[in-house]
């Protein structure tokens, strides 16, 4: 019997980002508008696997999710290995700046989830010319610490099994166990210190966007909000205060946590599909 | 409210089997009440509730009763589901040396979940 294959093409481009050469992984799927998708911190654009398979939504647009540096198929740029990483607003906003030149996408829609549904909201800061629309999954204005990252990369602690014990908790009791082991172990397979790395831009100060939300104009680049009511990390109540900050709605999903798009991915795409059709109409 | 872990991981379990190695004393406190339970090559050998005298434990969970109630439901509520939910609630404590639960943190989730009724 024939095996059942994707519509998912994988394939490297060569990118530089803030002057240094990259071998950038991305996956896509579909033609239309470009929906260009940011996976969370520690992880890979695996977490997208359901929207690059959904023909709802690639009959109309062109998705396109791409590996962060030093995260997936896509390793550290040379002589970077050993660096002490540490995921920058700069750096972040960067690379899907690079990303998007690179493929030369016009007005796309870029929609990110945890440390992506942060940054969505510095492209709407700085950015909000460049994209149709945004989406934020998971998107809150700052998180304060509230336990030890040094945890997740430390000698005597294996940091594929941390950081995938911890993205277990984040993630909803409700959702497919098939889900939710997948989405794990996405994070077990991280590179040593990824995950804390990138969650130096999500908590505590450099990534914290409260004193700018009022320069941020949804009206010049539309904002939707979806927030799982599992989560810990970006709390509803979180998403709701940078919603009333920012004069918009946002929609609250039940039995979801921190990664809806790959931990309970049918559910989602029940919620994700009309966020794009009015995307799609507008 | 933990006793019952003798026999969820017992030796020769497959959750015992996820912590092969592991000796540790686990102290699990539900408001003033600490049940210590001691783990032999990742089987829980035995769950022994205070008082104690001087007791000797290298992590302690603390937390309310009520909240314990609450994480160990069927279909816990959102914020009562994992123990790091109950702590960024404030509604749980990670004390003492947390080294041998970090390096067995889904172990040990796992041990905490097997109290659960199982949802039919």
């Amino acid at each position: 019997m024939a095996p059942q294959i994707e519509e998912i093409t994988g394939r490297y481009a060569h990118i530089d980002i803030e002057g240094l050469p990259h071998r950038i992984y991305w996956e896509e799927a579909g033609a239309g508008i470009p929906l260009v998708c940011l996976h969370t911190a520690g992880s890979d654009g695996r977490q997208y696997r359901a929207v690059l398979n959904d023909p709802e939504i690639t009959r109309h647009y062109r998705v396109m999710v791409f590996d962060m540096p030093r995260h997936g198929k896509s390793s550290p740029a040379a002589g970077t290995v050993d660096d002490d990483y540490a995921l920058t607003v700069q750096g972040y906003l960067a690379q899907i700046i690079a990303f998007c030149d690179a493929f030369e996408l016009e007005n796309p829609v870029a929609m990110g989830c945890s440390i992506g549904g942060r940054i969505v909201l510095h492209l709407a800061l700085h950015h909000p010319d460049r994209f149709r629309a945004l989406i934020g999954l998971q998107s809150s204005a700052h998180v304060d610490p509230y336990y030890d990252t040094t945890w997740l990369d430390r000698p005597d602690v294996h940091g594929g099994r941390m950081c995938g014990a911890f993205a277990h908790s984040l993630m909803a009791p409700t959702s497919p166990p098939e889900h939710v082991d997948e989405t794990r172990w996405h994070y077990m397979q991280g590179g040593p210190g990824i995950f804390k790395g990138d969650l130096h831009f999500y908590r505590g100060a450099e990534g914290d966007i409260r004193e700018d939300l009022g320069r941020i104009d949804t009206a010049k680049c539309p904002l939707h909000l979806l927030t799982g009511e599992y989560d810990f990390s970006c709390r509803p109540e979180d998403s709701e205060a940078l919603a009333q900050a920012l004069g918009i709605g946002v929609t609250i999903m039940p039995d979801m946590g921190h990664f809806p798009m790959s931990e309970n991915p049918e559910v989602f795409l029940t919620y994700l599909r009309p966020v794009l059709e009015r995307i799609r109409a507008g | 409210m933990f006793d019952d872990l003798t026999r969820t991981a017992a030796p020769g379990t497959p959750l015992a089997a996820q912590a092969r190695g592991l000796d540790m004393r686990l102290m699990l406190r539900a408001g003033e009440e600490d049940t210590l339970v001691i783990i032999r090559d990742g089987a829980v050998t035995e769950a022994r509730r205070g008082p104690h005298v001087t007791p000797t434990w290298d992590t302690r969970l603390a937390a309310a009763p009520g909240d314990w109630a609450e994480f160990l439901a069927p279909m816990p509520r959102p914020g009562y589901h994992d123990i790091y939910a109950l702590l960024r609630n404030r509604r749980m404590a990670f004390e003492g040396n947390l080294l041998p639960m970090m390096q067995n943190l889904m172990y040990i989730k796992r041990l905490l979940a097997s109290l659960r009724p199982e949802v039919a």
